[in-house]
This record gives structure tokens, sequence and C-alpha cells, in this order.
């Protein structure tokens, strides 16, 4: 399906990632004040809110939509909440955008905003045993960085990926995210220190493990007709993908014990992390060949190489090759994560899908200073939520 | 002398207590005959098929080693992690017949160190925690050599 019709974006706001221990309502106000700033849009203007939930591993803690909304001034506009764990802010983008496409909105904030605790994410308490989310931790004790670890230690057998690898993603993300004011970590890390720090989840080290944030981020959107009027050169959002797996899924997915048995059917030509970018190019009737910058989600240093092949920037098994050619270097053929990505910024989950397409906003209109990719018309988000859940965004001057 | 700890799954239907030959718990539908792990009961998950009776069946207890890591900080309740924190390994094994990966601990005393993709690991059972009447067992992996 290719569509013709695009949405706009007309702002795009942030608070700073950060452990600042405070309400996410007041980040999510925060972002969402900015982007209406960004957009020289008045609150009362805005008729639909979605809100991406600020949970704990899968269960709600929060509603979010109304949260801000009420904290912004009750309006009465409409409003839609959402989940996806990670893909979480990529639903709501869809929302907002599939109601003004329709014609049932004309102006829409979308928002999302995290207060995360210290160290793993872990389920909230009780004890739960259908709840395979809450099982994976007490059974096996196997949290987040346990499934990034499998990943990275597939990647080494299968492509001769080596830690001193994975160190380069860490150090190429850290150059980036030093001049982005919202990034949480400003520091630059050499290979050396990186490979110096601690293992967490055998092969990987604390510093190539993404932390936990407390952040907000926040999008205004609106149909063509309404951003003309505003500005004369919109940046707009050109497809939206949150596909979820081909049954048979052959590669362990958080939070599962089990992939699905391959007995019966064969396992679909395009794995699932492949097939999140490819719903995007399909929208878009875009490619690979056409971007000039993605943001993906690097949970951890290794799984931004899996990125760089389920995004289809290379072969699979080519992805060391680019980062240690600097193709994906500021600079370079196709840089990824100019924003400094996770590595800089920690994970607030459902404000990240936000937040990436926040940087490609800035980044197409020329706006991201000291990490600009020079000329950028075309870029790409991904991720991927537990449970099941993509999140893909493309995005053109 | 106490008496002894009751040995008691710490789940209940997931695993065979069959401790000279433990085996994971599953389910296989009758229809088309894809297994799922942990039980389906109600609905086979292949999408092209209807099927809504599932045996129970017990998997393979052999398998080859996908992929692993470990946990070398203690994760997070509701885990019960020993003090002090012992790492351990997790391991990913694929099994031939069933045709998918599945989970699960290492035993203890086998770090990474010891594995490598490919091997042929085997289904073990070890204590997870114990408490005063009872000591919960858990199913782990193991090398076969």
């Amino acid at each position: 399906m290719t569509r013709t019709q695009e949405v706009a974006i007309l702002g795009a706001g942030m608070h700073p990632w950060g452990k600042w221990g405070r309400n996410f309502v007041e980040y999510g106000v925060h972002a969402a004040r900015a982007a209406l700033a960004d957009a020289g849009v008045d609150w009362s203007e805005v008729d639909f809110v979605a809100g991406g939930d600020t949970m704990r591993n899968g269960y709600p803690g929060y509603v979010a939509g109304a949260s801000v909304a009420q904290a912004l001034g009750w309006t009465g506009a409409q409003v839609a909440s959402t989940y996806g764990a990670c893909a979480t802010g990529a639903q709501a983008i869809d929302v907002a955008r599939a109601r003004i496409l329709a014609g049932l909105s004309r102006v829409a904030l979308v928002v999302g905003a995290d207060t995360t605790p210290k160290g793993f994410f872990a389920p909230t308490g009780g004890e739960r045993k259908q709840d395979p989310d809450w099982l994976r931790f007490h059974l096996l004790g196997a949290t987040n960085p346990v499934y990034f670890g499998l990943y990275a230690r597939r990647r080494m057998e299968l492509y001769g990926a080596t830690p001193h690898d994975f160190a380069l993603v860490k150090v190429k993300n850290s150059r980036h995210g030093l001049a982005n004011p919202n990034a949480r970590y400003k520091k630059l890390y050499g290979v050396d220190e990186v490979m110096a720090s601690p293992i967490v989840s055998d092969p990987l080290r604390l510093l190539d493990i993404c932390a936990t944030s407390d952040g907000g981020a926040a999008l205004v959107l609106a149909g063509a007709d309404f951003a003309r009027r505003r500005t004369s050169r919109p940046v707009s959002i050109a497809a939206v993908s949150t596909v979820t797996p081909r049954f048979p899924n052959t590669v362990i997915e958080m939070p599962n014990f089990a992939t699905d048995s391959a007995v019966a059917v064969a396992p679909p030509d395009t794995p699932f992390r492949d097939s999140i970018a490819r719903g995007a190019y399909e929208q878009a009737g875009l490619g690979p060949e056409d971007l000039d910058l993605a943001e993906v989600y690097d949970l951890s240093s290794a799984l931004e190489l899996d990125w760089y092949e389920n995004i289809g920037l290379c072969k699979p098994g080519d992805a060391e090759k680019l980062i240690r050619d600097g193709a994906t270097s500021l600079g370079g053929r196709i840089p990824v994560n100019p924003s400094g990505g996770l590595a800089c910024f920690g994970e607030a989950v459902p404000a990240q899908a936000i937040a990436q397409v926040c940087e490609l906003t800035w980044q197409l209109r020329g706006q991201a200073a000291g990490r600009q990719v020079e000329g950028a018309r075309i870029g790409l988000t991904v991720n991927q939520g537990l449970f099941g859940h993509g999140s893909s965004v493309i995005v053109k001057a | 002398m106490p008496p002894a700890r009751k040995r008691v799954p710490a789940v209940e239907g997931w695993f065979t207590l069959d401790e000279a030959a433990p085996a994971l718990l599953g389910t296989r539908c009758k229809a088309c005959g894809t297994y799922h792990f942990p039980k389906e009961h109600f609905f086979c998950r292949n999408p092209s098929c209807a099927g809504s009776e599932l045996d129970e069946v017990p998997l393979s207890n052999r398998g080859r080693l996908w992929s692993f890591t470990d946990n070398r900080y203690a994760p997070p309740p509701p885990y019960v992690a020993s003090e002090p924190f012992q790492p351990y390994a997790i391991a990913a094994v694929e099994l031939a017949r069933e045709k998918l990966v599945v989970l699960g601990q290492v035993v203890a005393g086998t770090g990474t160190d010891r594995l490598s993709t490919g091997m042929e690991m085997e289904l073990a059972l070890e204590p997870l925690y114990r408490d005063d009447s009872s000591e919960y067992l858990v199913w782990k992996w193991r090398p076969t050599s």
C-alpha cells in the first residue's frame, strides 16, 4: 500500500533525559508545551491527544493521555492511550495519524513520558503465575540484558562479531550524543573504557547496555491543509509500521520462554525484525537506499549491529564492516543514531519511539546543532517492544 | 536431624519430576502437530489451523545450544537470589523434533566458559530456592559431555 496523503509534524519537543525522580506527568507536560511552542499551535487548538502509557514491564501503572491532558488543562479534546512496550510511542503516533488522515481530527498532540526505577526493569509486585513477564524473572532471572546477551552471542557465532565491534558502537554513539541537549550521558568513551567495564550478561558489558531513564517526548501532528497555514516547509510522516511477527517466530522474543514451533509451518522468508522496517518502506514507497539517516533501538551495542541488517543497510553479516569503516558515523555513508541513541539517553519506554521521531524532525529541518546530518531529507526510526510489537516511522522533508 | 524438605516444582505442570530423566511438558495440536511451550490448552497458535484439541506431551529432553549468556549480578525479585549471589548461565536450546528454542538456566557450576553453540544439552532438575518446608525445583540445561 502506498499512501500519498501525508501527515505533517508541526512541532517536536522533549524533556531532557535523566534520573530526575519527578512524576512522569511533569516530563510529559514539559515536552508537550515545547512541542506546541515549536509548532506555533495553541493547546486549545488540539482536538486529539494520543498518550503512550507509562507502565512497568507489560502491565499498566498509569493512564497517560488523560493524565497529561488534565495537567495541560481539560479542553474536551478526544483522547486515546496506547501501550506496546518500547513500541508504545509509535502506536500513539499511528493512532493520531490515522485519525487525521480519516478526517476525524485536525490537530493532534502525541506525548509519552516515563519515570524509571533504579537498576534492572522488573515486574510490579505480587505473585502472578499466569504472567509470562513475571515468570521469566521468577523462574529464570531472565532480565532484559539476558535476552540482549543471547542475541549478541548469536551474532558472534553466526558472523564472527567481537566485543570490540560492540564497543565501537558505544564509542560512536557517545561521540554523537555529546552535543545533544536532551541526552542524559554526554561523555566520550573510548574502546578500552567500554571493554574494561564489568560484564553484566556475557558477552555484554555495562557500557554495552542501555540504562533506564526519566524523560518525555511530544509531537504536534496535523493534516496537510492545516500545516500549510502554519509553515512553508513542514516535515511529514511518510509511514508508520506497527507490525507484529508472522508465525512461526523463530527468534526468542522477550518475555517468552520459547519460540514458536516450526513443525507445521516453515519460518517466514522475512523474520520479524526485518519485517518492521519493511512494513514502513512499503507504505512509503521507499527503500533503504533512500535513507539519509536512521535512529535505531540500541538497547545494546550489539543489537544496533543487528538493526543495520534488519533495516537493509547491509547484508546479514556485514554490519561489523559498517561500524569498523565508520559508515554509520556522522559524516559517513549512512549515519545511525546521530542523537546518540539509547547509549546516550537510556530508555524512557513510552517516550522513546516519539523521541526518535523528534530527532528525525530536527535533523530534516537542519536544526540538529552539533550532530547535523548535512542535507538530510529522509530518515527512518525502528524499534521493537516486548510481546511482539514492531515500530518504524519514516519521516520526509 | 531436621525433617527433609519436600521437593516441589517452582511452577505447577511445566515439567515432570522424574529426577533421572526429567522432561518439559508442552502441548501438541492434534490437527497440525504444532508444539507449544508453555502449554496452550484452548487454541493452536498456527494462524492457518483452527485446531482446539491439544494433547499434553513431554518435550525432547536433549537439544543443541542455540545461544547462551549469564547473570553476573543478581536479578531483581520475583527472582529469589542466593546470598551471596552466585553468577549462573542461561541457555537457549533448540529441540530438533519440536523445531523450537526453549530457555532455561544452566546447572550450577557450569559457566559460559564451558559452553559453545551447537553443543548437546540435556534437561536436569535443580533447586531454584528453598524455604523452611520445601525445596522448589526448576528445569535446567546441562552439557551432555
